[in-house]
This record gives structure tokens, C-alpha cells and sequence, in this order.
């Protein structure tokens, strides 16, 4: 096996990054962990994690995932704030573009999550940051005593529009479907305030406003066809996920949601590339989902990384 | 705070950043805000690759509500970048640093 630049680069900065540079470090590989913004990835937009075990009383996004990175430096664990423009996996040495340089290595674990998905109706690219959000922490405070609107009915748009109901005077949450799809418990809290007024069977169809932002949104009843109007100056949209994986090039297989198809091992369709947390075709996107997978990752390319050397 | 990156304020802003000689960039943040956090160090980062190209300010949304008002921002993080009095570009939420670089580059 020739030598490279590194045994293991880990793509991706969030809860599965960080877990999986904590496992490899301790089995001392040597190890890059490449993050193209800050560490922490969507968990920092959570305003509070309740179902991470090991804090009973919770806590933000962004103090678990600064404890994961605080962790991880414990370890030597270095993290390279740059981007993955595009990989050549064919060989057993695995090259990866970055901004400003090549860097080859044995072993590659891609973790670069998930972002929000658009909706791409009219008005959603004009608005946002004008009235348009993806982060209920972030925004709600722009939007003391409005009305705003929420699309979705997933955990994510449940639990963000409880945590809006302490800023705004109301929400409408925007659901495409008769009941909500999260999990019972933020739905009994969703049903029980006064302040979340649910709009069922009914998709955005537009997000209208001026200069000023966002003033009316137009949505559309999936059983009648009726377009109707509601006066808005804020408009949360919280309708899933798509993976981050632009630079895989088809390189890699992925289901028909573009998620990277992996086995129980972790392992994708090329050997030697490992996939772990919201990338990767899972049920469940959760933390303590994302930690597990790269446990498992970066235990199963250590395998790997030795069987090569040994060859 | 790293000494190249300054607080601007409400009253402070006409001086610090319309009337600079050079571009300026300011990071529109709040406590509150878990992605501002995050970004502040990638921000600090750039500061210093830009050092007496740009100008690098922080504006506390919650101590200075009039300036994101009159700029309609109403998501943060929110990065703006002037030039000559006149906003430049906008950027809205967290951002890769290549993305930041790049408008950074177009103001100078």
C-alpha cells in the first residue's frame, strides 16, 4: 500500500463527524476531519435537545455539539475548516479535492448531514432572511407579537412552533395532511396551545410581501383546490431534509431520496468509503442516531485501514 | 474577541461603517443564536486573511435594533458588506467560508 497524506479523512463537522474523529483518534489512526462552515451542522438550529441521553434536563444544540468538539480536541483531533469539491475513489488511494489542495488517504467516512429542504414555490428565495426561516432559535425574536405562518408537521416543525408560541402572538402551522407526523408527545403540546392554530390538508403556494418582507403567504387545500390568503410577516417552512452530497458525483450508490445506501457496517457501494448520521438512508435522523452510526464507521474503516496495511 | 474584529453599535454605525475608506464587513449576531456562535470563529479566521483590506464589525441585534431594522433583517446570522456607504452584498445564515471569501473579494 503506498502512503498518503492521512489513514482516515472524515467529511463533515456535525454530531457524526465529531463522534466518528473520537473513535478514530483513540484508535489512532491518523485522522483530517474536514468541515466547510463551523462544527455542528443542523444541530445548532435545535433550540433544545430533550431526548439526547445523559442530560436529563437537556440542553441547546449548540453547548452538545461544542462539547463533542471539546471532546474530540481532547483527543488531537484537528478540524480543517474547508471544503470537499469533488473525490476519485476509484483506486485504493482515495484522492480528495479540497479548496486549496489534494489530500489523499486510505479511508474516507462522509457525515455532511443534511440541509433543509425548499419547497421552490414563489417567493421562498426573495423572502428569506426577510421574513423567511429555517431557524425558529435564530428568528423568532424578529417576530415578538406577529403572526407568523410554519409548513410542516414533522418533529422539526412541532417542536420549532411550540418554541415560536414564546415570541409570536400565533402560528399557523401549515400541515399537507389530516394529522401530524410527530412524535406523540410534541403533539399533544402542539394541540394543547392556544397559540398554534393548525391548518390541515394544505400546502404553501406562495410567499407574497415588498421591500419591507414578508406580508401574506397564499396556500393552497389539497382536498378542495381552494387558494386562500393569510396575513403573515414570518413564515418558518420545515418540510424535511436533502442530503448534503453534491460533490459525490454519482460516484457512490444512494436511494431515490439522493441518501447514500450503506449496510449495517456503514459501509457504502466502493470499499473504503464509509457513510454515517443524516446522509446515509436511515429511518430515524436523530443525534443519538448519528453517533451510533459513526461509532460503528469508524471501527469498521480501522478494520479496513489495517487489513490494507496488511496486505 | 479577536482585537480585528470591533463591536459597532446604533450610534456608532454611520462612522464605523458608511463613512469607512475601505469595505467593511458586519456580522449581525445575538446570543440567543446557536449558528452565530458557531460562525464567529470562521468569521475571526477570514479577519485576519483580510487584515487592512476590510474592516471587520460585530452588531448586536438585541442592543441595536435599529440598524437590522433599517437593513429589514429579520434572520441572523446576517452578514453585510459595504462599500462606500452602500450595502454591497447580503448574506443570510450559516455559509461556507469559500462563499464569504467570494464576496469579500468582489468588494475589495
Amino acid at each position: 500500500m503506498k502512503t498518503t497524506d492521512y489513514d482516515l479523512v472524515i467529511i463533515g463537522g456535525g454530531p457524526a463527524g465529531l463522534t466518528a474523529s473520537i473513535y478514530a483518534a483513540r484508535a489512532r489512526l491518523n485522522t483530517l476531519v474536514l468541515e466547510k462552515s463551523a462544527p455542528g451542522g443542523q444541530i445548532l438550529v435545535t433550540d433544545w435537545i430533550e431526548n439526547y441521553p445523559g442530560f436529563p434536563e437537556g440542553l441547546s444544540g449548540a453547548d452538545l455539539v461544542m462539547k463533542m468538539a471539546n471532546q474530540a480536541k481532547r483527543f488531537g483531533v484537528e478540524i480543517e475548516t474547508s471544503q470537499v469539491l469533488s473525490m476519485d475513489i476509484s483506486e485504493p488511494v482515495k484522492q480528495l479535492v479540497l479548496n486549496d489542495r489534494t489530500v489523499t488517504c486510505k479511508a474516507v467516512i462522509i457525515a455532511t448531514g443534511a440541509s433543509p429542504r425548499k419547497l421552490g414555490v414563489a417567493g421562498e428565495e426573495e423572502f428569506y432572511g426577510k421574513g423567511i426561516s429555517t431557524c425558529a432559535t435564530c428568528d423568532a425574536p424578529f417576530f415578538k407579537n406577529s403572526v407568523v405562518a410554519a409548513i410542516g408537521g414533522g418533529d422539526t416543525a412541532v417542536q420549532e412552533s411550540i418554541f415560536l408560541t414564546r415570541f409570536v402572538e400565533k402560528v399557523y402551522l401549515i400541515h399537507r395532511r389530516d394529522q401530524l407526523r410527530a412524535t406523540r408527545i410534541l403533539q399533544e403540546r402542539a394541540l394543547e396551545n392556544d397559540k398554534i392554530d393548525i391548518v390541515w390538508d394544505s400546502v404553501l403556494s406562495s410567499v407574497n410581501g415588498s421591500d419591507g418582507g414578508v406580508e401574506s403567504i397564499t396556500i393552497k387545500n389539497v382536498k378542495t383546490g381552494v387558494l386562500s390568503d393569510l396575513a403573515v410577516e414570518g413564515c418558518f417552512v420545515w418540510v424535511g431534509i436533502t442530503p448534503n452530497t453534491s460533490f459525490l458525483n454519482d460516484a457512490i450508490q444512494v436511494d431515490k431520496g439522493g441518501f447514500i445506501v450503506v449496510n449495517a457496517k456503514m459501509e457504502t457501494s466502493v470499499p473504503g468509503i464509509y457513510a454515517a448520521g443524516d446522509v446515509r438512508n436511515t429511518p430515524l435522523r436523530q443525534v443519538a442516531t448519528a453517533v451510533g452510526d459513526s461509532a460503528i464507521a469508524a471501527f469498521e474503516a480501522a478494520n479496513y485501514i489495517e487489513m490494507l496495511e496488511d496486505q | 474577541m479577536a482585537a480585528n474584529i470591533l463591536e459597532v453599535s446604533d450610534s456608532t454605525f454611520d462612522s464605523d461603517v458608511l463613512k469607512s475608506d475601505i469595505p467593511v464587513l458586519v456580522d449581525f449576531w445575538a446570543p440567543w443564536c446557536g449558528p452565530c456562535k458557531a460562525i464567529g470563529p470562521v468569521i475571526e479566521e477570514i479577519s485576519k486573511d483580510y487584515e487592512g483590506k476590510v474592516k471587520f464589525f460585530k452588531c448586536n441585534v438585541d442592543d441595536n435594533p435599529v440598524t437590522p431594522g433599517n437593513y429589514g433583517i429579520r434572520a441572523i446570522p446576517t452578514l453585510l458588506v459595504f462599500k462606500g456607504g452602500e450595502k454591497l452584498d447580503q448574506i443570510v445564515g450559516m455559509v461556507d467560508k469559500s462563499k464569504i471569501e467570494t464576496i469579500l473579494n468582489n468588494s475589495i
